[in-house]
């Protein structure tokens, strides 16, 4: 292979070919590779969605398949967002036991807060975990489980424990403490949870309508 | 073999080779390439050293398969095919770093898909690989990505104790629930802007003033050691 004429059809024709060459065992690698490892990836998301939403119910306490049963619901109004919301519900023999919705904190410091926020089926908290945020690093994203246990105060509360007054932080006359220099982030995060406590307390029955027909 | 000449005309055998790459050479200290995942992935050890494993693997892959077919590749489309060999690696790399470590995969992000645009590599594969052998091209490409973990662990290193107070402690990401028994906790806190952009950039600063402070403080009473041909020419 002479270097002589770069632009000569056979060199041109061989580079052609090498590059279709090399592009056809390339999609064949990886059609292999993601063929080989698509059941696993797929388990391990199914795994981490699952650790994820245990730490919301125990797993003791239910025996359906919470990713398979799962549904969605709209309501911009107390879920922060338009879209679909997905809802887990956990059922124990058909009896509902607990339902972990996917809400919106949709005016976050930073942009929307993502929330799992836990809820038993006598309308208290099991639980909140931030599921994704942009609050600001050292102020507001303390609302987070991996900086601060701010997130572990909600277990066992409800539309009751503390009345609706209290369901806002201590700077607007509530129960939940801020930080300082950031009152936005646990404000609005207190909202969300609030406004899903409302929902779930509007919907508990037809939320779980369907499972619960299909219970023997 | 047309290329034997240009093979054993280097200076030096795999021991130099190792030796520049490492440290003469680095990636990241020296010749400040691949800055973006360098700064981006650095806030822990743990990280770090999946990033730096998951690029070694595809400088070793890629360098190994463009020095196979290095006489194949004219110059005009060479980095045409490059792209092609290096997506398809990567694409392979991130699948089943997916499959097989999940969590760590997840805590990377966009930073393994990324490799792909890692500038370190087409480095390697246009200076190196398409005119060496495939033994040489290989052991170039461990070696740089050795160069370029090494960096990556050192900054995380420094970064996860000075932000976090921590070290290891997201071991359980690459070891398995044995890996937290790794963790160092020492103050539960730290500064958190090390944690921030600016913290990476100022971190790899004083990285790079300390292997300087070293080098300079080795230099004085030696004569002046010779200049490799890479670091010359690699500078575009």
């Amino acid at each position: 292979m002479g270097a002589a004429d770069p632009g000569s059809p056979r060199r041109v024709m061989t580079g052609i070919t090498l590059l279709a060459a090399v592009a056809a065992a390339g999609v064949i690698i990886a059609t292999l590779v993601h063929d080989s490892t698509r059941q696993q990836i797929a388990e391990n998301q199914r795994t981490a969605i699952l650790r994820t939403l245990h730490e919301l119910v125990r797993p003791q306490s239910y025996d359906n398949d919470l990713l398979a049963d799962a549904t969605r619901v709209i309501d911009p109004e107390r879920l922060g967002t338009p879209q679909p919301v997905i809802v887990y519900r956990a059922t124990m023999k058909g009896v509902p036991v607990a339902v972990i919705i996917s809400s919106v904190a949709p005016d976050g410091y930073g942009g929307p807060i993502r929330l799992l926020i836990g809820i038993d089926d006598t309308g208290v908290l099991t639980g909140v975990r931030i599921a994704g945020h942009q609050e600001t690093p050292g102020l507001g994203a303390a609302i987070s489980q991996d900086r601060s246990d701010w997130i572990t105060v909600f277990p066992g509360l409800s539309l009751v424990n503390p009345d609706p007054s209290g369901w806002t932080v201590r700077k607007d006359g509530g129960y939940f403490d801020q930080f300082t220099g950031a009152t936005i982030s646990p404000r609005v995060t207190v909202q969300a949870i609030h406004n899903a406590l409302i929902y779930f307390s509007e919907h508990a029955d037809s939320l779980f309508a369907d499972l619960t027909d299909k219970a023997p | 073999m047309t290329d034997a000449v240009h093979a054993d005309g280097l200076p030096g055998g795999y021991r130099r080779l190792l030796a520049d790459r490492l440290w003469h050479e680095n990636p990241s200290l020296v010749q400040l390439f691949g800055l973006c995942p360098l700064l981006a992935v650095s806030t822990s050890l743990v990280a770090g050293l999946g990033l730096g494993v998951a690029t070694t693997l595809a400088l070793i892959t890629t360098s190994a398969f463009v020095a196979l077919i290095r006489r194949f590749i004219g110059a005009e489309y060479r980095l045409a095919a490059f792209a092609l060999i290096v997506a398809t690696a990567i694409t392979a790399i991130d699948l089943l770093m997916s499959a097989f470590f999940y969590d760590l995969h997840v805590r990377l992000g966009i930073f393994v898909p990324l490799i792909a645009t890692n500038c370190i590599i087409f480095v390697r594969l246009e200076r190196f690989a398409s005119r060496q052998t495939v033994l040489r091209a290989a052991v170039d490409g461990l070696a740089t990505g050795i160069g370029f973990t090494c960096a990556l662990v050192a900054l995380g290193a420094i970064r996860e104790l000075t932000g976090h107070g921590t070290l290891l402690a997201d071991a359980a990401l690459l070891f398995g629930t044995s890996g937290y028994s790794l963790t160092v906790d020492l103050t539960g806190g730290g500064l958190e802007l090390i944690n921030l952009p600016a913290g990476a950039f100022l971190s790899l600063g004083l990285l790079i003033a300390a292997r300087n402070w070293l080098i300079q403080r080795k230099r004085e009473g030696e004569p002046e050691t010779s200049v490799d041909n890479e670091t010359a020419t690699v500078h575009m």
